[in-house]
């Protein structure tokens, strides 16, 4: 018997109800005054009534679904626990992605939930007010969720015992925690293009589906399982972002040229930002589900292509600069983990160099640059570690002043040559990884002078004095040789070899 | 032409909704990875509730796809009997 | 130049890493083009009355050390730029008096070590 049309109002009566039919016009109040932040990044809205979340769900349904979502999560982290899931992970090694998701990734969701909690506040329609209320509960769940998640880990494991502490200080967390702050401290608005369309559309794809799939290849029941059911709210975010971006181009054709600055910004420092997990995918998971280069061809040429494509009669192009990350996606994983594995010494994870079967397959997925560039540098540093003198780099290196990761990443044009641009602004010198990094500062000088740049702050004094030793234990909470360092003889590994002996 | 996707929990309740839409959208390309079951069309591509029923042998709400789904690319047309990926480019 | 879109007006956030900061110290950045052991360029706190002489054997030449090139490395043969020109340093003028400021990046170019080369090492 299907009583579905008899009794309930259908999917888009229940939305009007629901949303719209919940707002009402104020009578002694100015419009402007009630949403103070509507019109100062320039965007104009004729009429909010065309905003329309295409899924049409509605707070009743919502708690129904996140409720169940919940269940089945939870009834997967107590089997996990129950059953010493940590034991049936393909290699401790693997635990070294989960440390950085922990610290990287979940404060993100924080404030990702902040801001969207403020933003929401911010708009005059009842339709977006209602779809960014979801998102920040979604958000604050996902934070949440991923510390459950992972709490079990940090019984048997190091470099997860800070995480939000480190987040705010740790030298390659300024990297994820500067990208956000950049976007919270936007306008309404271009923190919806930057979060809902350019990071959570065009780019989170890249860091769930591939790493979550292979966080499952890897044996970890947890990330799977949290990764997927976060997606699963991601993707009700993801159409939001497409529908919100449709949405700000028809109002005004005024609209057009503010959206494609945003997006030429946001495409730029999502993309530098998922270096990380390039570096990941490539170097962290034991086992392998497909290379960065194959992910970046298929979530952002193959799908971002049919999206800029369908942009198009808005009068919007690709991003600009959009051809430099088809380059960068045979250099950017083994340059960031390049990176790390010399300043393994400031890590809350281990590094090591990818075993000769791990090297064969990054140059059967990399023919044009690994066995060229980077297996060469493994190479020569195994063999500085085999004589006992594993490498450190005990210098500082130079930093963005937009994305904060070291000048580590070559020229388009040039992979033996470090990409460098600088500037001059007010009587001060800028220095920058890209064309696409300093686009970013001379659109907004006044913003980005303003920068924590983590090497800065040491030579300044301001975490915790010169010594080195000082400012990873002290200040970052980083356990020296507990913690860090490398894997090949680390305590992790000791333990996990007494563990499977013991089983 | 532009390729749609949708990427469902590979799980016992994707299993029928997978069968449901390679019934209905004979185009539909579908990839396994672990964990995750991946479906690609050209331009279009549709869930019908009734095809979905028939399948699990229950009632199903297609907001239920909520649940079981990880990602997608294209438009979304949804209402109270089918749900709709498409590119209009 | 643009300028940044605030919701109120004349916007300037603080210049976090004027010279003052640094306690009477600047930073220079050196570049050891195409040696790419080292990921990044260097990052080097030093006293800008400081001889660059004295900075390449105090500061420079240690930290360079680790690099299996470092014994071949010799630094009155090398090629210099600053700020992206050309630049002839007077070894016994110090930083300075040499245009070396505060955030200038020097980059050392020794074309000539080429065991390592093909990969940029």
């Amino acid at each position: 018997m299907n009583a579905k049309t008899s009794k309930r109002l259908n999917m888009k009566d229940r939305y009007r109800i629901m949303t719209r039919d919940l707002a009402w016009e104020p009578s002694y109040q100015r419009h402007e005054d009630i949403f103070p932040q509507e019109d100062f990044e320039g965007i104009k809205i004729v009429d909010w009534s065309q905003w329309e979340d295409p899924f049409r769900l509605t707070m009743d349904n919502y708690w129904k679904f996140q409720a169940e979502k919940e269940r089945k999560l939870y009834a997967i982290f107590d089997a996990v626990s129950q059953n010493n899931g940590q034991m049936n992970v393909s290699d401790p090694r693997y635990l070294n992605a989960v440390k950085l998701f922990i610290t990287a990734v979940t404060p993100l969701e924080y404030n990702a939930y902040k801001g969207y909690a403020r933003v929401g506040r911010q708009f005059g329609g009842v339709g977006a007010r209602i779809a960014c209320q979801m998102q920040s509960i979604d958000e604050l769940r996902h934070t949440q969720t991923q510390i459950h998640a992972m709490s079990h880990y940090n019984k048997y494991f190091g470099g997860m015992h800070d995480f939000p502490h480190m987040f705010d200080r740790v030298w390659y967390l300024s990297v994820p925690k500067s990208f956000f702050e950049d976007a919270s401290t936007a306008g309404p608005f271009e923190f919806l293009t930057a979060i809902s369309f350019s990071f959570e559309y065009v780019l989170t794809n890249l860091l769930f589906l591939p790493f979550m799939s292979g966080a499952a290849y890897n044996g970890d029941m947890n990330t799977v399982t949290f990764g997927f059911s976060a997606q699963s709210d991601e993707a009700r975010h993801m159409t939001l972002g497409l529908e919100i971006i449709k949405f700000i181009l028809e109002q005004h054709e005024d609209n057009v040229p503010i959206v494609q600055k945003w997006l030429d910004k946001w495409l730029w420092r999502g993309y530098r930002l998922l270096s990380i997990v390039g570096m990941m995918m490539d170097y962290m998971l034991p086992n392998k589900v497909m290379s960065w280069a194959e992910a970046w061809e298929m979530y952002y040429e193959e799908a971002g292509g049919a999206l800029f494509k369908e942009l198009e009669r808005y009068g919007i192009r690709p991003p600009k600069f959009a051809e430099q990350t088809v380059i960068g996606k045979n250099h950017v994983s083994h340059q960031t983990w390049f990176v790390f594995y010399q300043y393994g010494h400031a890590t809350a994870f281990n590094t090591w160099i990818p075993t000769a079967k791990e090297m064969d397959w990054l140059s059967e997925k990399y023919p044009d640059t690994f066995d060229r560039l980077y297996r060469p540098r493994f190479e020569l540093l195994a063999e500085k570690a085999a004589k006992g003198e594993r490498f450190y780099n005990n210098t500082l290196p130079q930093l963005c002043q937009i994305c904060q990761i070291p000048l580590a990443i070559t020229e388009p044009d040039d992979d033996t040559m470090i990409s460098h641009r600088d500037t001059v602004h007010e009587g001060e010198r800028y220095h920058f990884c890209s064309d696409g990094c300093r686009d970013i500062f001379h659109n907004e000088p006044e913003k980005y002078v303003q920068a924590w740049l983590p090497v800065h702050q040491i030579l300044q004094g301001n975490c915790g004095g010169a010594d080195m030793e000082k400012v990873i234990g002290d200040y970052y909470r980083i356990e020296m040789g507990e913690d860090n360092l490398e894997f090949e003889g680390s305590p992790e590994q000791r333990r996990w070899k007494q563990w499977k002996q013991a089983v | 032409m532009s390729r749609v996707f949708i990427a469902l929990q590979d799980n016992e309740n994707s299993r029928f909704i997978v069968e449901a839409i390679s019934e209905d959208n004979p185009n539909a390309e579908v990839k396994h990875s672990p964990a995750m079951i991946r479906i690609e069309a050209d331009d279009r591509l549709t869930i019908y509730r009734e095809t979905v029923e028939e399948k699990l042998g229950r009632d199903w709400d297609t907001q239920e796809l909520q649940i079981d789904m990880i990602s997608i690319g294209g438009n979304v047309d949804e209402d109270d009997d089918s749900f709709t990926l498409y590119w209009n480019s | 130049m643009m300028s940044v879109n605030a919701n109120y007006p004349n916007y300037q956030g603080p210049v976090r890493d004027r010279v003052e900061n640094f306690h009477g110290s600047q930073l220079v950045y050196v570049l050891w083009e195409r040696h790419l052991l080292f990921c990044a360029p260097l990052t080097f706190l030093a006293d800008p009355e400081m001889s660059f002489v004295d900075f390449l054997s105090e500061i420079l030449r240690p930290a360079l050390a680790p690099h299996p090139e470092s014994e071949q490395l010799r630094f009155d043969e090398a090629k210099w730029r600053l700020d992206g020109e050309d630049f002839q340093p007077d070894l016994e003028k110090s930083l300075i008096d040499n245009g070396i400021d505060h955030k200038s990046q020097l980059r050392l170019i020794t074309p000539w070590l080429s065991d390592l080369a093909d990969a940029a090492i």
